[in-house]
């Protein structure tokens, strides 16, 4: 491998990696906070994806447009979702919420299928980030070099909001006890419900982020609900940079996979899970939980 | 042993299976022989799930290494039923002993997460190793024996294999290993504390639900007269816990009437409309919100209405 191609893969493992991450990290704070395994997440990147589709191909928006628009969009659906739905399920058993968001993601397969059918579409590179930069020795795309810019600043942000914020101290309570919470005067219930939006909205994004790099057709959910799980897992479950880093870890074997051995792409990320479960069986970054 | 009741009850129910083909209905027998073999794989996960408590989310792996070996050992080698059969079973239950040595040191999502990583593997290899699977052609023109070639013979088959080896699993699941796997479920700790190997036990249901799965999944192949890829996939073990789940985990039989019922409804709601994901979407919908205790649960509710009346 030279040393361009070896660059380049890297590069397109790195921004694969981001785009991976800004969708797992929603996923990621939505276990770490309301314990719940979101079976559904996958499903809301690809409303993300159809959504600026829409917005952008036939409304003829501009693309920072449809991001928002698919942030938004996936917002509302969650807080709905939460609201109607999923809130009575809390006190539940952990199957009970699983197999609840697995309805849902049938659910919404379906209307998926009625609102936008089966055709597979795609949408063009923003105008301006279409090119790509000549380093002498490598050319690198424009826009994986804007992802590569979006995810780590994604990251910067919720760490910033959930670390060093009033908000982030009363979500991260939540996930410690949310009875003594409830006592101490905060509603609980209300910072569920802006958790699971505020993660399903990052779903959205991801999605909408990714649709310029991938064909949009129904089932893409299935196989990015999967990969998000691998990397939430291997970085260890509820840690935000554990998820960053499980990211970094998929972004690069599945990159270098697709290349060395490409015969074996779909079955890399699942050994790289084994591999880290066999050795740090919670994760990366992860801890034992209490009494186990 | 079971109560008297049960055992007429259960012996009523295999006589009048059998006594189906009279009807002269081929796709009755075919539905049944169906139902059949997707109860014997709900009832290998339920040894796993409602008995010893660890959720599993790569049951169709076994399924599908059980399905793929007896297709293989009777086709491509030529070797008898009764060899092939039993090897699959042996095989199923092997790799289940080996996956399950790792994923018992794990408990909850990671231990499912586990699973589900050893199972999509095995969804790779049959993918991948073209040569003696198919890949995603799938392994068809199984070579079935000519005596059960003709589906009521099949059907028969079936309803043998499974009667026995759902009496089997209802041994197990009520022997003292059954008892202790249930002790292991209520309270890991504790369990440990009078002296119990818990993660031992857990090893022992994994390769037991295993081997049975491969059971299934045998049956399933040879019914079909081919195996495939999506009897591997992650949707494939799905379905099955959805089964399980919908019956009722806490109950012997609950996964029998999961399975029933869910492969039934689908096969009917197929008939009529494309939207079966919707349809399978409410059913969850209403298990989830309203039946946590699946199907048994509601018989047993509704038993306990009338008895009061």
């Amino acid at each position: 491998m030279t040393l361009t191609m070896f660059t380049l893969n890297a590069f397109y493992g790195l921004a694969l990696a981001m785009n991976m991450f800004i969708i797992a990290s929603g996923l990621n704070l939505i276990f770490g906070v309301l314990r719940v395994i979101n079976f559904a997440h996958g499903m809301f990147y690809m409303f993300g994806a159809y959504i600026i589709f829409t917005v952008t191909k036939t409304w003829g928006a501009p693309f920072l447009v449809g991001v928002l628009a698919s942030a938004a969009g996936l917002a509302v659906i969650a807080l709905a979702i939460e609201r109607l739905l999923l809130k009575n399920l809390y006190d539940k058993e952990h199957l009970m919420q699983l197999l609840f968001t697995f309805a849902i993601v049938l659910l919404m397969s379906d209307a998926a299928k009625m609102i936008w059918g089966t055709d597979q579409y795609s949408v063009g590179y923003p105008p301006g980030l279409g090119g790509a930069i000549n380093l002498g020795f490598v050319l690198l795309p424009q826009y994986q070099l804007f992802l590569c810019v979006v995810g780590p600043l994604i990251a910067i942000a919720m760490w910033l909001l959930v670390d060093r914020t009033r908000w982030g101290r009363i979500v991260r309570a939540a996930t410690q006890d949310r009875e003594m919470l409830s006592a101490l005067g905060v509603n609980v219930p209300m910072v569920y419900a802006a958790v699971f939006t505020m993660g399903s909205a990052l779903a959205g994004i991801g999605g909408a982020l990714a649709a310029p790099r991938v064909a949009l057709v129904p089932g893409m959910d299935a196989t990015i609900i999967n990969e998000c799980f691998i990397i939430v897992i291997i970085g260890g479950l509820g840690n935000l940079w554990g998820s960053f880093l499980g990211a970094l870890a998929f972004g690069f074997v599945v990159q270098f996979g697709t290349v060395l051995a490409p015969n074996w792409q779909d079955v890399l990320p699942y050994l790289l899970m084994l591999a880290v479960l066999i050795v740090r069986p919670w994760g990366l970054l992860g801890r034992p939980e209490a009494g186990r | 042993m079971p109560q008297r009741n049960q055992l007429i009850a259960s012996a009523a129910l295999v006589v009048l299976l059998a006594l189906l083909p009279l009807a002269g209905s081929r796709y009755a027998v075919d539905l049944t022989t169906e139902v059949l073999i997707y109860a014997l794989f709900a009832l290998s996960l339920n040894v796993l799930i409602g008995f010893t408590g660890n959720v599993s989310f790569g049951h169709a792996a076994y399924f599908a290494i059980g399905g793929y070996t007896c297709a293989i050992l009777l086709t491509t080698y030529r070797w008898p039923l009764a060899i092939s059969l039993p090897a699959a079973v042996v095989l199923a239950g092997l790799v289940a002993a080996v996956v399950g040595y790792f994923c018992v040191r794990l408990t909850q999502i990671y231990f499912a997460m586990l699973t589900l990583a050893f199972a999509m593997l095995v969804w790779g290899v049959a993918f991948k190793w073209k040569e003696v699977t198919g890949g995603d052609d799938g392994f068809t023109g199984i070579n079935l024996p000519a005596m059960l070639t003709n589906h009521v013979s099949y059907f028969y088959f079936t309803l043998a294999v499974v009667t026995v080896a759902i009496a089997a699993l209802w041994v197990i699941c009520h022997s003292a290993f059954g008892l202790t796997l249930v002790a292991v479920r209520e309270n890991n700790v504790r369990t440990g504390f009078i002296g119990v190997d818990t993660r031992r036990m857990r090893w022992a249901a994994f390769t037991v639900a295993g081997s049975f799965g491969g059971l299934a999944g045998a049956l399933f192949g040879m019914y079909h007269r081919g195996m495939y890829i999506e009897n591997a996939f992650w949707t494939e073990s799905a379905q099955v816990l959805i089964m399980v789940l919908l019956g009722g985990m806490y109950s012997f039989v609950g996964p029998i009437l999961g399975a029933a019922t869910l492969h039934l409804l689908q096969v009917f709601t197929n008939q009529y409309t494309t939207y079966w994901p919707t349809v399978l979407g409410l059913i969850l919908l209403v298990i989830v919100m309203v039946l946590p205790d699946g199907l048994i649960g509601l018989v047993s509710r509704v038993k306990a209405r009338w008895g009061k009346t």
